[in-house]
């Protein structure tokens, strides 16, 4: 079995601005990732299958909803412990993060945040004991960063609203329980609606050959005249505004997952260079490897401070989604320049299964398209400095 | 069962060992601590389990200063039901043993676990220090214990095989490895573990009985030379000359 003798980096002393509870919950789910995610998942990785197993556990280290208050099964924990999380899990695969990020933030966050009591009591507990999977339908075939040009929609029936339409790119949509699906009505007004598998006319297809987050289902949400009790739209909020706040959260998480990738990967480049001898001494020992590893060091000192900076603006309820943006953009481009650098340490051994490297590069190659493409959030810091729209 | 189980604090497996003043103390700067695994892996875990299957409670404790308390919280999160720490920082094992039993010397724990050494000090000498001064039997280096009522059965690793005692509660026991599988905290128990009561206790009267006056770093390992099969004569010389142990 393969042994995890991950170490994390930690430049600044950045653990002595963590409270000791937030130290506890990062450190728990580091012993699960090294207990139950590192021995399995490059098989699963190399299989394109999902450990579906893994969620009972994700559940009960707080995975599923750790923001959300514990009266609706959540863990009610701050904005830090879920990045803490969201962290390390990434640590062990962007998959099993990406699990995690839809259906806290995307599936459990709107539930919670724009449906009412009965639907929050209904969906809730489920979600966050993984009893359920849910998905997240905002992208379509033709609308991936405009998502506002969306053409499903539902039509109201007098007992029922009608959906038909077509969400692409889907992370669990062929495993999912139940998914918020993003609609717009017969006004041109975008909703939420919750859809439930076993709704006639609603077929979830797989995405196959993914070179790409291999460890996790993707797929299409279909809707072919799918009757939705009207109990299932999401009042509380209409709008592009709407699932762009779960997406905030999401992306909130993805800033500190991304980091758990890029330690990863240092801290593998960092054990084998010292111990690889090339020209009868360690690789380490160069200076072109010496320039990596220090750089590597210093983006990930900085993109943990971006964070842990994020997170306490997120706990007073202060961080805007520009922010929010700056930190997925910046955290997940260091992540992927680090995946990138240690595989070439690593040489030929880099491009196996042996490492967890190369399995790191490829998922964050969905990483930095998916929530906002890399150049889509240097639009919005750009349109938030300048004043001025770019993106048409 | 009311059981009591002694957890220290140690640093981490993977910490830079350093000394500062004047090699008599351990640099703790940027060191990460643990709860020492064979009190955590073994003796807590155990303990839980026999609470667990017969009822009871599992009460924690630890010699040491505000400093200990996240590692007591971790006991507490992986489901301990109450802490205690007598608040002072001990210098040597017969100080620890003391307050231990001091402490728990008419509590009535029907036994006290410990782990077989702590992963820093190494020294295996508090638990049964603690069985002397209570007068309780003392099994060391158990890896397996089973209760039926009061009475335990025992499994004590030993050279070559296996050693199987009984006895009958209270006593004191060491764990080995084996006795138990660690176990990974849950959410729940992390937020249960902020409200558990942890009792700060003010040490009793005790002196420490022995000073540590150096610290030393073992001998840096030396390179490893190869020599060709056939150059039997080189060797000879390198352990003459070089070595110096021929
Ligand atoms: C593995 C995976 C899982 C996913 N999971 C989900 C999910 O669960 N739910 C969901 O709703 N979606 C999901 N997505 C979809 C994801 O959010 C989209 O892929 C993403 O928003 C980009 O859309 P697109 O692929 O259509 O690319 P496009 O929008 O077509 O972009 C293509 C390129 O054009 C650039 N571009 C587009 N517009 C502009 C502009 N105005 N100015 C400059 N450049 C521009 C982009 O930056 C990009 O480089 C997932 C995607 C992947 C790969």
């Amino acid at each position: 079995m393969k042994t995890d003798n991950f170490q994390s980096p930690d430049y600044y002393n950045i653990d002595d601005l963590l409270s000791d509870e937030h130290k506890l919950i990062r450190n728990t789910v580091r012993d699960w990732v090294k207990k139950e995610v590192t021995p399995i998942i490059e098989d699963y990785a190399q299989k394109a299958e999902y450990p579906q197993e893994l969620n009972k556990g994700i559940a009960e280290l707080g995975g599923f909803g750790p923001y959300i208050p514990e009266e609706y099964g959540g863990a009610g924990l701050d904005q830090i412990s879920y990045g803490l999380i969201m962290q390390e899990l990434e640590r062990g695969d962007s998959g099993i993060r990406s699990a995690a990020s839809v259906q806290s933030s995307l599936v459990m966050f709107p539930i919670y945040q724009y449906g009412n009591e009965e639907q929050r009591k209904k969906y809730l507990p489920k979600l966050a004991s993984g009893e359920f999977v849910g998905s997240f339908g905002l992208t379509e075939p033709d609308h991936g960063s405009n998502p506002s040009g969306m053409i499903t929609n539902f039509k109201d029936q007098g007992d029922h609203y009608l959906l038909n339409g077509a969400k692409m790119w889907i992370t669990n949509a062929p495993i999912c329980d139940v998914a918020v699906v993003w609609a717009k009505n017969e006004e041109g007004r975008i909703h939420g609606l919750v859809v439930e598998r076993g709704m006639e006319g609603f077929t979830t297809p797989e995405t196959h050959g993914k070179w790409s987050l291999r460890a996790s289902r993707t797929g299409e949400l279909v809707f072919d005249n799918v009757k939705v009790p009207k109990e299932n739209l999401l009042e509380g909020k209409s709008g592009l505004g709407a699932p762009l706040s779960c997406l905030d959260s999401a992306r909130y998480g993805i800033a500190w997952g991304a980091i758990g990738a890029a330690m990863d990967c240092y801290d593998s480049a960092l054990r084998y260079s010292k111990e690889r001898i090339q020209f009868e001494q360690p690789i380490a020992s160069f200076q072109l490897v010496q320039k990596k590893l220090a750089e590597m060091i210093t983006e990930i000192t900085k993109a943990q401070l971006l964070a842990l900076r994020l997170g306490q603006l997120k706990n007073e309820g202060k961080a805007t989604s520009q922010q929010i943006s700056m930190a997925k953009r910046n955290n997940v481009k260091m992540a992927l320049d680090i995946a990138r650098e240690a595989r070439q340490i690593h040489g030929g051994m880099g491009i196996t299964g042996e490492y967890s490297i190369m399995r790191h590069m490829m998922n964050l190659e969905s990483v930095i398209t998916y929530e906002g493409t890399h150049d889509i959030h240097l639009l919005i810091t750009g349109l938030d400095v300048t004043g001025i729209n770019a993106f048409k | 069962m009311n059981i009591l189980v002694c957890i220290s604090k140690v640093p981490d497996t993977t910490a830079k060992i350093a000394f500062t003043d004047g090699d008599t103390k351990f640099d703790t700067n940027g060191v990460q601590f643990i709860v020492n695994p064979y009190d955590e892996w073994y003796a807590l875990v155990r303990a839980l389990e026999i609470k667990e299957a017969a009822g009871g409670k599992v009460t924690v404790i630890n010699v040491g200063t505000a400093d200990n308390d996240p590692t007591i919280r971790k006991a507490l999160a992986i489901g301990a039901d109450d802490a205690v720490r007598i608040n002072m920082d001990p210098k040597d094992a017969m100080t620890t043993a003391k307050q231990i039993t001091d402490y728990a010397k008419d509590k009535g724990f029907d036994m006290i676990l410990c782990g077989k050494e702590t992963i820093d000090y190494n020294g295996s000498q508090v638990a049964g220090m603690i069985a002397a001064l209570l007068e309780q039997p003392y099994i060391s280096y158990a890896s397996k214990l089973d209760m039926n009522g009061n009475s335990a059965t025992i499994e004590r690793d030993i050279q070559g095989g296996k050693e199987v005692i009984e006895v009958q509660a209270p006593f004191v026991l060491s764990a080995a490895k084996g006795m138990a599988e660690a176990r990974i905290p849950n959410m729940r128990g992390i937020m249960a573990a902020r409200t558990k009561p942890l009792e700060v206790v003010e040490p009793s009267e005790s002196a420490d009985a022995t000073e540590i006056v150096k610290f030393e770093l073992p001998a840096a390992k030396g390179d490893c030379k190869y020599i060709d099969a056939e150059n039997a004569g080189e060797l000879l010389e390198l352990l003459r000359n070089e070595a110096k142990v021929l």
